[in-house]
């Protein structure tokens, strides 16, 4: 093992080490705020050594044979630690660590059994995330990868007891599953052509251009779907809006910063291999630009805070996958990571509000700012930098998207990642100025989260506003230069949704109502997702379950009918043949004489 | 003198009143009279072919039937005795408890 592998081992290991500890010591798991702890603790470790690593710049790859073979090992485990993997360390081990820091909080009203089983997914789900950000190759990365869809299942179905919850569990986990067989499929496809799963020996072959295999647009889409399906994409996005069942939290960590961005990860991480089937990298700027957009407009119409929110991560995704198929993974990945940042700060800024109003409505808020100007505070710094404004993280990261989708001539895809800026700026402003400002609702009094919770929040935008800063300072540091129309561009949509929001929800000039009766075709698909729901719910009703309907109509009558019948001849046939043992001995006399004398007969006869 | 064939219908008559009884008797200590009529026809055969034959085999192994036949007809008898014991009666139709 060389110097450079034991650290991000730890760092591997140490959320593994607090999940092994709560899984298997059950009084310390029941303890609650003290699993809490333990988990917290390995946490802070991981993210110290994830931090030497980036900053130290750790490049390398360390394997170990996993399936020995004749001629070398099939598969191989290991760590691959580079630039790309370090800032992922970073960003997982971070979010998690103040996630979990806010979790005390949050769910300190759970029952102590409870919240340890919460901490224990949680171990694991850092576990497995950093995992899927360290796998040399596609194996190792699938494992992972599942993992994370585990424990977005668990912590989905947190308030099992909620049939919400649950129902959201389960569809999260069937959809994403949808995808996942499609990775699957593009994987072995992928290694019975080439026989390895490692990202290194799949690169110096794409490299030595010595990957022409047929099918290979095929196997590129199918690995595709494997992101389709974690990073929400259109048709599969359906999940992460009733994922927002889970505790504020689980979104902000799971559903906004690490695991769905998993996909755009993959297409990063894999980019040398997606950049030899141009066919499909278009299809995935098409699909994730219209992702983008369609998630927009749902955003506009939505009245759960959490679910706007969710509906703008998939937004965002579509951002990030747009720029992976435009050849700009790198501003894709940029925007993955400031993303992940103020994502997860207006997670738990919407998770403060919700602790503080108890509800999800944003309706029912109002007047919040002047109760919790900290929360608010923190709040807009978010909606800023998700806005696009600058000097903050988001407006670089997605001027960097926006220029890059620009430079591969991609004039559709633009077009809607441009509207979706501006409905992006106006969707967040109407949650800001419904929730935070106009007119108070009575009932309960809201008050400031605890510093447990505000700590984390302040930590993150301080970081939102760092990094934007930081990228304003030294550039985005883009392969190219985005052509200058750009920033005014990006500055305009951004000042227009803000200024429609307000002119619509805070001064009132114009009528939401009016604007929705003006635009009623749209507002009736949007309010009803498209009707993509009712859809996947008609197609599992009148496909899934009129076959399931039919399989067992077979099963039992037909398949039960034939061994009923044959059970039943064979119990008939033994009550009559029964009959012939009578019990009397000299029946059975009767019997061997008369057979004697057959025989006679028969050797008298035949036996000649 | 009397050929073979006369010892030979002897001996199948005798087995053929021994089955007879066998199957007809109701009374099990009929029954295992006619297994003694039955098994003394093959005696019968035995010592015919033994004296026709010139082979003292068939007369040893006669003896050896006789004495054979007495065990039998002891235990026999005994099981007799101990199924009238506890049915109080040896009637071979109404001994039927292995009946299906």
């Amino acid at each position: 093992m060389s110097s450079n592998a034991w650290l991000p081992l730890l760092v591997l290991g140490m959320p593994f080490a607090a999940f092994l500890l709560l899984a298997v010591v059950a009084p310390l798991r029941r303890s609650g705020p003290r699993a809490g702890l333990v988990s917290i603790g390995a946490m802070a470790i991981a993210l110290a050594g994830a931090l030497t690593v980036w900053v130290e710049g750790f490049v390398g790859e360390t394997t170990w044979a996993w399936i020995p073979a004749d001629g070398g090992p099939i598969a191989t485990v290991g760590l691959l630690v580079d630039p790309l993997s370090n800032a992922m360390l970073v960003l997982v081990t971070l979010v998690s660590l103040l996630v979990q820091i806010y979790s005390l909080a949050y769910l300190g009203d759970e029952r102590p059994a409870s919240l340890g089983r919460y901490y224990t997914y949680q171990s694991l789900f850092a576990f497995s995330m950093l995992g899927l950000v360290l796998a040399p190759g596609f194996l190792q990365m699938f494992v992972f990868w599942e993992l994370v869809g585990l424990c977005s299942y668990l912590l989905i179905g947190y308030w099992y007891e909620r049939p919400a919850a649950a129902r959201a569990a389960v569809k999260a986990f069937w959809i994403t599953k949808l995808g996942d067989v499609g990775f699957i499929i593009g994987i072995v496809l992928l290694w019975s052509a080439t026989g390895t799963f490692e990202f290194t020996d799949l690169f110096e072959k794409a490299q030595e251009h010595a990957l022409a295999i047929t099918g290979l647009p095929t196997i590129m889409f199918l690995i595709y779907l494997g992101a389709v399906g974690k990073s929400a994409q259109f048709p599969l996005h359906v999940w992460l809006p009733d994922a927002m069942e889970g505790p504020t939290p689980v979104s902000a960590l799971i559903h906004a910063a690490t695991m769905v961005t998993a996909g755009v990860y993959m297409v990063t991480r894999t980019e040398p291999l997606f950049a030899l089937v141009p066919e499909v990298l278009t299809l995935i700027a098409w699909v994730g630009a219209f992702t983008a957009l369609l998630a927009a407009t749902m955003a506009c119409v939505e009245g759960d805070i959490k679910r706007v929110l969710a509906y703008s991560t998939v937004s965002q995704l579509g951002y990030m996958m747009a720029a992976a198929g435009a050849g700009a993974a790198y501003a894709g990945f940029l925007h993955l990571l400031t993303h992940g940042l103020f994502k997860a700060l207006l997670f738990l800024a919407a998770g403060a509000v919700i602790h503080a109003v108890g509800t999800n409505d944003i309706f029912r808020m109002g007047g919040l700012f002047r109760a919790m100007p900290q929360t608010g505070i923190v709040f807009v710094v978010g909606t800023l930098a998700l806005a696009g404004v600058p000097p903050l993280a988001g407006f670089f990261s997605k001027e960097a998207v926006l220029g890059g989708v620009w430079e591969a001539d991609l004039t559709g895809p633009f077009l809607m990642l441009a509207l979706t800026a501006l409905l992006t700026a106006f969707y967040m402003f109407r949650v800001v100025f419904v929730t935070f400002f106009g007119r108070a609702h009575a009932g309960g009094h809201p008050h400031e989260a605890p510093w447990l919770m505000r700590g984390p929040l302040w930590l993150l935008a301080a970081l939102t506003v760092a990094v934007g800063v930081r990228l304003a300072l030294v550039g985005a540091g883009g392969q190219e230069e985005t052509p200058a129309w750009l920033a005014p561009l990006s500055i305009g949509l951004a000042a227009a949704g803000f200024a429609l929001a307000w002119a619509m929800y805070q001064r009132g000039a114009i009528d939401p109502a009016r604007v929705a009766a003006g635009l009623a075709p749209l507002d009736y698909l949007a309010r009803r997702r498209y009707g993509l729901d009712a859809l996947y719910t008609g197609l599992y009703r009148g496909f899934i379950l009129a076959f399931s309907r039919l399989i067992g109509w077979i099963d039992r009558y037909l398949v039960d009918g034939v061994l009923n019948v044959l059970t039943a001849l064979t119990l008939r046939a033994g009550d009559r043949l029964r009959r012939i043992q009578s019990g009397r001995a000299q029946d059975y006399v009767y019997g061997v004489a008369f057979g004697v004398l057959l025989l006679i007969v028969w050797a008298q006869l035949w036996r000649q | 003198m009397m050929g073979l064939p006369a010892y030979l219908v002897l001996g199948a008559l005798v087995f053929s009143i021994g089955l007879f009884g066998v199957l007809t008797r109701r009374n099990a200590v009929g029954i295992l009279l006619g297994i003694e009529l039955m098994l003394n026809a093959v005696n019968i055969n035995l010592v015919a072919f033994a004296r026709f034959n010139g082979d003292l085999t068939g007369l040893v192994f006669t003896l050896f039937t006789i004495s054979i036949t007495v065990a039998e007809v002891a235990v026999g008898l005994a099981i007799v005795i101990a199924i009238f014991r506890v049915r109080r009666t040896v009637e071979a139709d109404r001994l039927d408890l292995l009946r299906g």
